[in-house]
């Protein structure tokens, strides 16, 4: 056997690098910034001033909601779109899946900018109905990121199962509750996954429509120009810190159902 | 009757969807500068998309921008997946976890740590678009991971012991044997990185040069600002990326298409 110098195993080094020097090093830093202040000494003071201030408090709770109302209306739309296209009238038109999520592909500041003009010639003044014309916008962005998972998942569902269902007495109803949404609940939770995060971070759409409305990300940015790199940080620990319990928290819940299913 | 219902729902959402960039892409042939205005048909706005510099400038570095990152990202991603898939089951579990936190984490505390750590600690300067060109890869490359690993689990392993045993070496077989097998899963992953870089607003505002901007970060600037000159060149250059997604959607199917009958041929 010919002794050879390369290996396939060696491959994975740059990467490795990559991911050391530019993923795991930045967030280690940031979170060493929020544990520290200005003068460079340990504290938990900017914690403590982020839970004590109203104002940040409030943008906590604000994109929240703000991030729940858009990713439920992002449900109720997108479920029976992804039923429709996976198993209902549209299922054997693949053609009507692309269209849905063409707008992915389209810069979303355009995107954003076309329903902006639309909204504004509709209501007059956007300032009219600020918490509305900010969720249009938000489930406008993230819908078509919405359908995509639920349907993937919805075409792997077995039809037998539904047959199932009704053939052994369940009417249309209950079938719904008790065969299809338990089903469906892991493409359910990667579309949540798809939209609850970066609705809650992503303060572009509302900068864009309101100049002065805020949400976690937005006091990232705001820290950003002001180069207050501590504060900065605190909320990035904190997003940090939610994005992890989440993440761990959804693979749970898929890994679950996927075992009941086993 | 249910069906009825079926049909609505499915173009109410259409009409959602499509109804402003449609009705944009309509009023940027006028000369009209607020939506629901009519005026005359014009090309004003292409001509100030093709004309003016600024504009010009942010298209070019945009495009420039993403091919840089797409092709860093696939020779990462790429060999990284190589490399880990045939690693021992610890390396392999640990690149697997890091490649999971730029996917899960927020852009905002991706571009910011990074402009943290490159730019204010090590205090590179951002005019060499270092900070800029490594966050974006570090959002895309995970990406291109994910797309190439699945093709390695499909490739039937005794290929690779095949080639050494008909006296490939391992960097031939590698090449002449492994990649091609895995080629659709590089092609979807560098496109992804594309699509993920021209539509990147967040890490670009944090590591982009002073001066530098890229299709999101104008168009957001040009939002704040009053010109309306550029406002509706913007309208312009939307209906084209409409035009251009559209068109490279419809290709993309019709080549999936044709190559899935060749499969049912065989």
């Amino acid at each position: 056997m010919k002794k050879s110098y390369f290996d396939r195993k060696l491959l994975a080094i740059p990467y490795m690098i990559f991911l050391v020097l530019f993923v795991i090093l930045p967030l280690l830093v940031v979170i060493y910034y929020g544990f520290t202040d200005a003068q460079g000494h340990m504290s938990f003071s900017n914690f403590v001033a982020f839970f004590s201030n109203g104002r940040t408090i409030g943008t906590l709770v604000y994109s929240f909601v703000i991030s729940l109302v858009t990713t439920t209306i992002c449900l109720l739309i997108a479920y029976p779109i992804a039923f429709i296209l996976a198993k209902g009238e549209y299922c054997r038109k693949h053609a009507f899946l692309m269209i849905f999520v063409l707008p992915m592909w389209i810069n979303f500041t355009l995107r954003i900018t076309a329903l902006k003009e639309i909204l504004t010639m509709l209501e007059g003044n956007l300032a009219y109905y600020p918490f509305m014309n900010t969720i249009i916008c938000m489930v406008y962005d993230f819908l078509p990121f919405m359908i995509m998972p639920m349907y993937n998942s919805l075409t792997k569902l077995d039809d037998s199962m539904l047959e199932a269902g009704a053939d052994l007495g369940a009417n249309k109803m209950q079938v719904l509750i008790h065969v299809l949404l338990p089903l469906s609940i892991p493409g359910i939770i990667s579309g949540v996954t798809m939209v609850f995060l970066p609705a809650m971070t992503n303060y572009v759409v509302l900068d864009m429509v309101y100049n002065s409305t805020y949400i976690m990300g937005s006091l990232i940015g705001s820290y950003f120009s002001s180069y207050d790199w501590n504060n900065g940080s605190v909320i990035s620990a904190i997003l940090l810190i939610f994005i992890g319990m989440f993440t761990i928290a959804t693979n749970r819940l898929v890994g679950n159902t996927e075992g009941g299913r086993a | 009757m249910k069906k009825a219902i079926q049909h609505i729902w499915v173009w109410l959402v259409l009409l959602f969807l499509y109804m402003p960039v449609l009705v944009l892409a309509f009023y940027s042939f006028t000369s009209s500068t607020m939506i629901g205005a009519v005026r005359g048909f014009s090309l004003d706005n292409y001509v100030t998309l093709f004309t003016e510099s600024a504009l010009i400038s942010m298209m070019v570095g945009t495009v420039l921008l993403a091919i840089t990152v797409a092709v860093l990202s696939t020779l990462l991603g790429t060999a990284g997946a190589i490399g880990a898939f045939y690693s021992n089951r610890y390396t392999r579990g640990a690149v697997e976890l890091a490649n999971e936190v730029p996917i899960v984490n927020a852009d905002v505390v991706t571009g910011f740590s990074i402009c943290i750590f490159l730019i204010v600690i090590l205090k590179i300067d951002k005019e060499t678009f270092f900070p800029l060109i490594t966050a974006q890869t570090a959002l895309c490359a995970p990406f291109v991971y994910l797309s190439v690993l699945p093709r390695l689990k499909m490739m039937d392993s005794a290929l690779y012991e095949a080639a050494l045993d008909l006296g490939c070496n391992p960097g031939q077989a590698l090449w002449k044997v492994v990649i091609p097998q895995i080629v659709p899963g590089i092609v979807s992953g560098f496109m992804t990185a594309v699509t993920l870089s021209l539509d990147d607003y967040f890490i670009a505002t944090y590591t982009k040069p002073a001066t530098f901007d890229t299709i999101s970060t104008y168009v957001v600037n040009a939002t704040r600002g009053s010109q309306t000159q550029i406002k509706t060149a913007l309208w312009a250059l939307s209906a084209i990326i409409f035009v251009i997604v559209v068109l490279a959607v419809v290709v993309m199917n019709v080549n999936a298409s044709k190559s899935m009958k060749k499969e049912g041929e065989l």
